[in-house]
């Protein structure tokens, strides 16, 4: 194990990884609950995953396989930065594979490939209160969570149906976790969400700013809310990745000149080259 | 039959000031009950106090659900509470500012009660809100429009729909036709009293407007400086007031 | 028990805070018994208190002393000490009345408004109505007015939607206040009629009828209200 000197192992001190776990453990008691906690200064600003990193950080060992992605990328500066983070200050190993890796800490995406048992997928999350646009007083909030009262979310879909004819909402689609709490799922693509619902890997949230850590246990039920009449849609392009060809994944627009062309191509980095290797290796 | 609400021995003082001196009232349903006073006689404050907002220091207040069971108001968890606000109780307030989102359009207003009570189909509730809408005398056709474009005529119509459509029994409404012109409180009083019979509700009805009271209500109370000072049938009070300080309210009204 | 509507002692005065608690009796001791199918007029010079006596009658005034005893739902209550839910059961089913004035409710269609008493006894709307339009028709309130608040009406006109109201629901007791006040000799002859046939089924009726022929026409018997001496006494 070699971390840098003077550094406490994965940088927080293990009296600040406790209470963090401390709140881990409520949250994975309470699916989708916000559990307050005390966030600590990080060396990166709020906005750049302090949230995420503190989870990371409390509960990353020596053996674990680190592998972050922002917008499903690797080679991003941010997820760059963050995984250069915990080499330095855990010594861990780090990965670009998803398959590879022990904790995937995220920003908005869930990989493409389908986690597994004993994962863990961290989110970095900027707003956890799903209601924050529509009710601005958070003690109200947490009293409508307690009532189990979501018809506020109801009306902000009803609107979006009225104005455009569908749920306008592409990403950060709210979900009900376990029948029981309303919950934001951070800012992925609505086109992730199905992704959440009974997945095998533990799901860890963290709000540095707003001090909040939620969870989803594994093998959860995870429902994105709709209408009878208008179901939970996932969005996704209209189109193929340029690289690998997929039609399924979820997919980023580049603009590619100044005269209208464009391209799609994956999201998901690991996923695009690990199917453009193999269709390499196949020809 | 029994009241829907039955209070008793209501006391509260704000420092010095004597809000509710043992009041006792009982709205029974179907029947429209009309509190009457000049401001400060307590007449809110035993709304708010009827309603659940505002627990007294004294006396307790009893809630009849439709099953039958009787509940003591201030014993209530506040999610039960809550509920029956939502449900089988409605508040109307006198500044609709205070019972409709004004960012939020009148169909989104009037469905908000039915997705609180569990509807999930888009349309339906669309339909709903629409049947609402025409039964308030506002045109079906502006159920997208935000409600902050509307007069207050219409706003407090459209406050009315949005409190009745999960058909409550117990209505209370804190001086309705308030902060109207003439000409639309004359309007909003007759939807309201055709309301009242067409669905049988029970109204405690807060108001200043004598003339309010008597279209409106079979029976009225009558409160002053925090007590019931007289109370008994509408056109009887109002004919025939026994009470000094009713006498005095019923002869400062032009042709009541 | 031969009587619908009996009065026991029945005392009315009006105490007048305003006016330095003054009390100025009206009523004292009156005893009225009226047996059903009996039109009874009352008489009295101007002021007597016949009109009152009326609103005692319908709980509209409250009674100072005595009672005023009905028939209602086999049973015989007390007016007089009935609370007002009771009162306004009495008035629903048993006890109705035409007074001078019709109040007029606004926008409401003068159908509607004479139908209203019959939705509250528990008659279908579709039945309500036709019989509201049947007797406006007779009282020559042709049908186009039918759908026309009366707040524009003229005074006869609206006496008319006020008898209709009045006579359309049947109770069993009726009182009557100036009905003929306003009307021409033809509509008084309509509402004569109409009393007429109140009385054969069996209605009893007590007026204050201005109209000494009409009077004459209608009532069984008389009953005097003494004028009392109504100078205000300080107690």
């Amino acid at each position: 194990m070699t971390t840098a000197a003077g550094y406490n192992f994965g940088y927080l001190d293990e009296n600040s990884k406790r209470m963090i776990r401390r709140a881990l453990l409520k949250a994975v008691a309470v699916p989708g609950y916000q559990v307050p906690f005390g966030s600590r200064e990080m060396p990166l600003p709020y906005g750049w995953g302090t949230g995420g990193i503190q989870v990371t950080a409390s509960i990353i060992g020596p053996d674990d396989v680190l592998k972050v992605i922002d917008q499903g990328a690797d080679d991003t500066t941010n997820a760059v930065s963050i995984r250069r983070f915990f080499a330095k200050v855990a010594g861990v190993a780090t990965t670009e594979r998803t398959a590879e890796a022990s904790i995937i800490q995220t920003r908005h995406r869930v990989p493409e490939a389908p986690l597994r048992e004993g994962q863990i997928l961290v989110y970095q999350v900027p707003m956890p209160e799903p209601m924050f646009r529509l009710e601005p007083r958070l003690a109200e909030t947490r009293k409508l969570h307690a009532l189990a009262d979501y018809s506020i979310m109801h009306i902000k879909f009803y609107e979006d149906i009225a104005r455009t004819g569908h749920i306008a909402t592409s990403y950060n689609y709210p979900v009900m976790v376990d029948d029981r709490y309303l919950m934001s799922p951070s800012p992925i693509p609505s086109f992730d969400n199905p992704k959440l619902h009974r997945m095998p890997a533990l799901q860890l949230f963290g709000a540095g700013r707003e001090k909040r850590i939620y969870a989803v246990p594994p093998y959860t039920k995870v429902r994105s809310l709709d209408f009878e009449d208008h179901p939970f849609q996932p969005i996704r392009a209209d189109g193929t990745c340029a690289l690998c060809g997929s039609r399924e994944s979820y997919l980023d627009e580049i603009v590619t000149d100044d005269r209208g062309g464009r391209m799609f191509i994956c999201s998901d980095t690991d996923y695009c080259g690990t199917r453009a290797a193999g269709q390499e290796a196949a020809e | 039959m029994s009241p829907l609400l039955a209070a008793q021995g209501l006391g509260l003082r704000f420092g010095t000031v004597i809000a509710l001196d043992d009041v006792a009232v009982e709205i029974w349903p179907g029947e429209v009950v009309a509190i009457v006073g000049e401001s400060g006689s307590g007449k809110t404050t035993l709304l708010r106090v009827l309603s659940g907002m505002m627990p007294p220091q004294a006396g307790r207040v009893l809630y009849r659900d439709p099953e039958g069971g009787q509940h003591s108001l201030f014993d209530m968890p506040e999610i039960a509470l809550r509920r029956l606000h939502r449900s089988d109780w409605g508040f109307v307030y006198q500044n609709p500012r205070d019972g409709l989102r004004l960012g939020i359009s009148a169909g989104g207003n009037i469905g908000e009660r039915l997705m609180a009570a569990g509807h999930r189909n888009y349309g339906h509730i669309r339909a709903i809100a629409a049947e609402w809408l025409a039964r308030v005398e506002i045109d079906p056709g502006r159920i997208d429009t935000l409600p902050r474009n509307f007069s207050g005529g219409m706003q407090q119509r459209l406050q009315i729909a949005r409190t009745l459509v999960t058909s409550p029994r117990l209505v209370f409404m804190d001086e309705p036709t308030g902060g109207l012109d003439v000409s639309v409180q004359a309007r909003l009083l007759d939807m309201i009293r055709g309301l009242v019979a067409e669905l049988d509700l029970a109204v405690l009805l807060v108001t200043h407007d004598i003339s309010a009271a008597r279209l409106l209500a079979h029976r009225i109370v009558v409160m002053q400086q925090g007590r019931v000072v007289e109370a008994g049938l509408t056109d009887r009070v109002l004919d025939d007031p026994q009470h000094p300080y009713t006498q005095l309210l019923t002869t400062s009204v032009l042709s009541a | 028990m031969t009587w619908a509507l009996r009065t026991e002692h029945l005392d009315k005065s009006f105490v007048m805070h305003l006016q330095g608690g003054a009390r100025m009796p009206v009523l004292a001791a009156v005893e009225l018994e009226v047996r059903p199918g009996e039109c009874v007029a009352l008489a009295g010079v101007s002021g007597a208190g016949k009109s009152t006596l009326l609103r005692c009658l319908y709980g509209n005034y409250g009674a100072s002393g005595g009672r005023i005893l009905l028939r209602h739902a086999d049973d015989t209550v007390d007016l007089a000490t009935a609370d007002a839910r009771l009162v306004r059961a009495i008035r629903r089913r048993t006890l109705g009345y035409v007074s001078q004035f019709l109040r007029v409710i606004p926008r409401v269609p003068t159908l509607d408004i004479v139908a209203e008493p019959m939705r509250a006894m528990g008659l279908g709307a579709d039945a309500a109505r036709q019989r509201a339009a049947a007797l406006l028709l007779r009282l020559n309130m042709p049908a186009h007015l039918h759908s026309l608040p009366p707040a524009t009406f003229s005074g006869g006109e609206q006496q008319r939607v006020n008898l209709a109201r009045g006579f359309a629901p049947e109770f069993p007791v009726l009182l009557l206040d100036e009905p003929t006040a306003s009307l021409d000799a033809a509509n008084r002859d309509v509402v004569v009629a109409l009393i007429g046939e109140a009385k054969r089924r069996g209605t009893a009726i007590v007026g204050v009828f201005h109209d000494t022929e009409v009077r004459d026409r209608v009532a069984d018997r008389l009953f005097a209200v003494a004028a009392m001496d109504r100078t205000p006494c300080v107690t």
